[in-house]
């Protein structure tokens, strides 16, 4: 009987201890967020001396992208950091029901972004056009190279979409369940850099690989 | 700005309508960028095109990822990294020019 009382009590002990230190959250988020910049950074380089090298061929292979389906998932993703932010400023303001409605909005266009780059792709791939097929090593050097980065740097960004929106769900449990609220909104608040972060890489792709040909 | 850990928020509540507005100035400038690469601008597109995207993240990392209204270690430390990424940058293309 003994033993389960101070069970109890150390158990509440450590609840009541448990470690809240949202600055240390925040930084540490951010410093995240630089090694993310870093995994983008070093591909948009690779991107722009290969551009300088094969001016034309980027150009003629950036025109076979639909800049429209494009431009599509560039306003969606930016109304889904729109409805995140608004997420936020909801919680902070302790309003719950309003920051998770805005939390399934988001939710909804990071599968509206998904499924949008899954039909762009398949319509590549029925084309032929994947890495390595027979169509595309018939191709001028130039084409292939743009090609493959434009799967490995957009196979990349939606990783980090389907990533974001399971962080996102995470969020609403925990928003739903009150282990996050006003007072304690570290996790919402780091979630929301994540997926500012996810909306930032795609501003720079969707021009470099959609609008220059 | 002196903050305490006392405090829900180390900075004041942002306006809804400054998210709306921010996005509104995102909208536009994705139209713009658009509508500007059907122009036919051979050496400038590009430069173009990277221009529009960068006041376009500099306005969601100002504003959505709240930099603005935070203490400036944390532009600083922005400003450190992204002179990080110019140095990779300028050395890379100095390789690929003078090998």
């Amino acid at each position: 009987m003994s033993n389960g009382s101070v069970a109890r009590t150390m158990n509440s002990h450590s609840q009541h201890a448990e470690h809240h230190d949202p600055a240390a959250g925040k930084i540490g988020m951010w410093l995240f967020l630089f090694t993310e910049v870093l995994l983008f950074g070093t591909l948009f380089i690779v991107f722009a001396v290969y551009l300088q090298k094969y001016r034309f061929d980027f150009r003629e292979a950036s025109s076979h992208l639909d800049k429209l389906i494009g431009a599509a998932n560039t306003l969606i993703l930016l109304t889904s950091s729109l409805t995140m932010a608004l997420s936020i400023g909801a919680l902070e303001r302790a309003r719950k029901s309003l920051a998770q409605g805005m939390l399934v909005i988001t939710i909804v266009c990071a599968l509206a972004f998904l499924v949008i780059k899954s039909f762009e792709w398949s319509a590549k791939f029925s084309h032929d056009i994947y890495p390595k097929s027979e169509a595309m090593l018939l191709k001028p050097v130039g084409e292939q190279v743009f090609y493959g980065l434009y799967f490995t740097m957009t196979g990349l960004h939606a990783l980090h979409v389907i990533i974001g929106a399971a962080a996102i769900l995470i969020a609403m449990v925990f928003v739903q369940k009150e282990r996050t609220r006003a007072d304690r909104i570290t996790f919402l608040h780091n979630t929301g850099l994540y997926w500012h972060l996810v909306d930032l890489v795609w501003i720079f792709l969707f021009p470099l690989f959609y609008l220059i040909g | 700005m002196q903050t305490g850990n006392t405090q829900p928020h180390d900075h004041p509540l942002v306006p809804y309508r400054v998210y709306f507005m921010v996005w509104g100035a995102l909208i536009g400038l994705t139209v713009i960028t658009v509508c500007v690469s059907y122009l036919d601008m051979k050496h400038v597109t590009v430069l173009t095109a990277s221009m529009i995207a960068a006041v376009k993240g500099s306005l969601v990392v100002l504003y959505f990822m709240h930099i603005r209204f935070e203490q400036r270690i944390y532009a600083f430390m922005i400003l450190a990294i992204l002179g990080t990424y110019a140095i990779f940058i300028g050395l890379t293309f100095v390789d690929y020019w003078y090998r």
